[in-house]
């Protein structure tokens, strides 16, 4: 009998393209993309993970009112004037989403840090909202 | 045209940004009629975007979220080659996942160049999350100023 080994191979990277938002009111002149998110939970905090590659720390805005968190992100155009374009497969322009957040968020502890164009925001809980062990005493 | 092949080239541009603002703007109105999104998938990863001045071709690389170390960058015969490897971040075991969008995975692409490139000027920059190969013109491939003499 033999055996089939699977070989492990790399994972291919899925190219996906950028999302943009057709049909909302900007601000700024240029198209808006939704950034792809990985959100996840654990016992004591909600961490948002957001791929804005050209997002600069200073054209970053987080806002969270009445339980709806805004993640905006401006980029500049990456080519100077003088460039003449020869292919495009992205286009530059601003990042943004919004989420619901059930609301035991504690807002005052919300921590957001910028690397690589990776935006990482991490959500604590709420002391009351955390699952609380009950201790079961036997009689 | 600095780009002799492209394996799939995914979508095409005029080269006039006018043009191409118009074609934009056509497919934004088709996709808000319709509801469907007429613009394809590059197919293709990372995206990129080429540009020039007299001086230096430009090829730019959103990529955001890679570790320098695991970005392998070549130039053989002419052929430029980006490769990497987007790590998947395991976060705690106990972290229950609500979404999970951000691709990872190995890539690589290539590019040929023409012969016009001084291919050991070649410059690369990584920064938030954006990828930015300099390649510099041969001296005889830069615009040239010819004097005209007044005539005697």
């Amino acid at each position: 009998m033999t055996v089939l080994t699977k070989e492990r191979t790399k994972k291919e990277m899925e190219p996906r393209q950028k999302q943009e938002i057709t049909g909302a009111e900007a601000t700024r002149p240029g198209p808006i993309f939704t950034p792809a998110v990985d959100i996840f939970e654990t016992e004591s905090s909600i961490t948002l993970l957001a791929d804005m590659p050209g997002v600069l720390a200073d054209g970053l805005g987080i806002d969270l009112k009445d339980n709806v968190l805004i993640i905006d992100g401006r980029v500049e155009p990456q080519a100077s004037g003088g460039e003449r374009r020869l292919l495009q497969e992205y286009e530059t322009g601003s990042f943004r989403r919004e989420f619901r957040l059930s609301n035991m968020i504690d807002q005052e502890r919300i921590d957001a840090s910028l690397s690589d164009g990776v935006l990482r925001l991490t959500l604590p809980k709420a002391e009351a909202a955390r699952p609380r062990k009950i201790e079961v005493r036997a009689g | 045209m600095i780009l002799k092949r492209i394996p799939s080239l995914p979508s095409w541009s005029t080269g006039f940004r006018e043009l191409d603002e118009a074609r934009r703007d056509m497919e934004r109105m088709f996709d808000s009629l319709t509801g469907f999104t007429t613009r394809r998938s590059a197919g293709v990863y990372p995206p990129i975007n080429v540009s020039e001045d007299s001086d230096s071709v430009y090829i730019r690389a959103e990529l955001p979220g890679i570790e320098i170390d695991d970005l392998d960058l070549t130039m053989e015969d002419n052929t430029l080659t980006i490769a990497g490897e987007r790590k998947q971040v395991i976060e705690d075991d106990s972290a229950a996942y609500h979404r999970r969008e951000r691709e990872w995975g190995a890539f690589r692409r290539s590019f040929a160049l023409t012969s016009r490139v001084a291919g050991d000027g070649v410059k690369a920059d990584y920064r938030d999350g954006i990828l930015t190969v300099t390649l510099p013109k041969a001296a005889e491939a830069r615009p040239k100023q010819i004097p005209v003499h007044a005539g005697a």
